[in-house]
């Protein structure tokens, strides 16, 4: 310590602190750009395993991410879609980002009837077909996102070619509090959605998540996570949102029966 | 190993525990510690980020002039933590997931800042290297134990895998929802202080 002491000036301690921070940003930028790729390929491989669970292709893929990665390039192809007009249309869907989209003003619209609690929604959004060996259309994964109790849930839908039947319902990404809310994951609560119908036969959103308990044979209906009414609230006016008219609403009328037939690919 | 070295090694882990003894480091305890696979991956970023900033402080201080010497310290804490953080979202990401912004705040963590400038601006490089080994291993011993309570009682499971079947998934034990709540660890805590304090009563404070 003593030796400090003599040498302290102001330009001696300005040039140390300079070297101090010069290394330091050097150390800082040589990992975060190392690694770069690395965690680019981490971030896609979640939500392509996302993916493939809500198109329940997951167990056939398996746990390793070379072949979560092969079987999705092999059965999958995502789209862009206008959700205004609910066509189809040209762009990049891997560039696509919903988050930065939905915040990025000329590219998304401040909601009116805000029923999910997501402020903002861009204008565009992928969707992810599924298809079999042969080609022909399984599962059509559309993703959702809405308010909780405590920040944004985003997930998946897995819904078949009808696009009314789910097939299942993934949550990716959430803040809900762990052991009630956070429940949106649990393995057993994923299984009541397996064959609920989102609409009725004259097209209504019918989905509802039931306070209680859904009664048997409610094809509509789901059990709602006991100790998390605003979660489970929240799930459900995510999915009414989403598949409502300022959602995937017209894109699901213009392909309903094209996509049972076949013809959506 | 030297009695010195073990000393400086292990003394942390029950004698001069930075969480029970010297109460520091608490607020991160909290948060991380609803599973063994987050307190653990903690463990382990808490305990390099004490030691190389203690190495790399102790290397430096006869040459940190004393005026800036804390904003120097914080400047090599802060850039391990990003090194720390940038190497868990590339080899872990489901952890970082989680561990989101506790990792970021290891950097407001009271233990490292409190070994350098308690420890490394005073030692030789080697032994405040071994003695922020030693606090990063107390601390993570603390953090281990409340994960394995909580996580045990609060989700029936210990690493994920399930050892009490929980009712939600079909089986009988209902979870403690006390324990799935990060508040829930001050009692913890505070219990591993008292058994540390029956054991070694010699920690307890004179009135």
């Amino acid at each position: 310590m003593s030796d400090s002491k003599k040498a302290e000036t102001f330009g001696g301690t300005l040039i140390f602190v300079f070297i101090i921070c010069l290394v330091c940003a050097a150390l800082v930028s040589v990992a975060a750009v190392g690694l770069k790729p690395l965690q680019t390929a981490n971030k896609l491989l979640d939500k392509q395993t996302k993916i493939l669970e809500a198109s329940g292709l997951l167990e056939k893929a398996g746990t390793k991410s070379a072949d979560i990665v092969a079987t999705y390039n092999k059965y999958v192809v995502a789209k862009m879609i206008d959700l205004d007009s609910g066509s189809i249309i040209d762009g990049d869907a891997d560039l696509f980002d919903e988050r930065s989209a939905a915040r990025d003003v000329t590219n998304s619209q401040k909601l009116v009837n805000d029923l999910a609690g997501i402020n903002r929604r861009a204008n565009n959004a992928v969707i992810y077909l599924i298809n079999d060996d042969s080609g022909s259309l399984q599962t059509v994964v559309l993703p959702i996102v809405g308010s909780g109790l405590w920040g944004l849930m985003h997930g998946f839908v897995g819904l078949e070619t009808n696009l009314s039947t789910v097939r299942s319902l993934v949550y990716s990404d959430h803040k809900e509090t762990p052991g009630l809310g956070a429940l949106i994951t649990n393995d057993r609560w994923k299984s009541f959605w397996p064959g609920k119908e989102i609409f009725n036969d004259a097209h209504q959103i019918m989905i509802n998540v039931v306070k209680g308990g859904a009664k048997p044979g409610d094809i509509h209906g789901v059990d709602a996570l006991s100790g998390a009414t605003l979660t489970s609230n929240g799930v459900k006016n995510s999915l009414h949102f989403w598949f409502g008219k300022q959602g995937y609403g017209p894109f699901i009328a213009k392909f309903r029966d094209v996509a049972s037939k076949g013809g959506l690919k | 190993m030297s009695s010195d070295t073990k000393k400086v090694l292990l003394g942390p882990v029950i004698d001069n525990n930075p969480i029970a003894l010297q109460v520091l480091g608490v607020c991160s305890a909290l948060a991380v510690t609803s599973s063994m696979a987050n307190a653990f991956v903690m463990t382990l970023a808490v305990i390099f980020v004490t030691a190389f900033s203690n190495l790399f402080i102790s290397i430096i201080r006869n040459q940190i002039p004393s005026s800036v010497r804390i904003i120097i310290q914080m400047a090599i804490i802060a850039s391990l933590v990003i090194v720390v953080d940038q190497v868990l979202k590339a080899f872990s990401y489901q952890l970082s997931k989680e561990l989101s912004v506790f990792v970021g705040l290891i950097i407001t963590n009271c233990i490292v800042m409190g070994r350098a400038e308690a420890f490394a601006m005073k030692e030789k490089p080697g032994v405040s290297f071994l003695d922020g080994i030693g606090n990063g291993l107390g601390y993570g011993a603390v953090l281990l134990v409340v994960a394995f309570f909580r996580e045990l009682f609060g989700f029936g499971k210990l690493f994920g895998i399930e050892i009490l079947p929980l009712v939600e998934n079909g089986g009988w034990y209902q979870g403690n929802g006390f324990l799935v709540f990060p508040f829930s660890s001050f009692f913890v805590i505070g219990l591993i202080i008292w058994a540390i304090r029956q054991y070694k009563p010699e920690q307890v404070e004179k009135d």
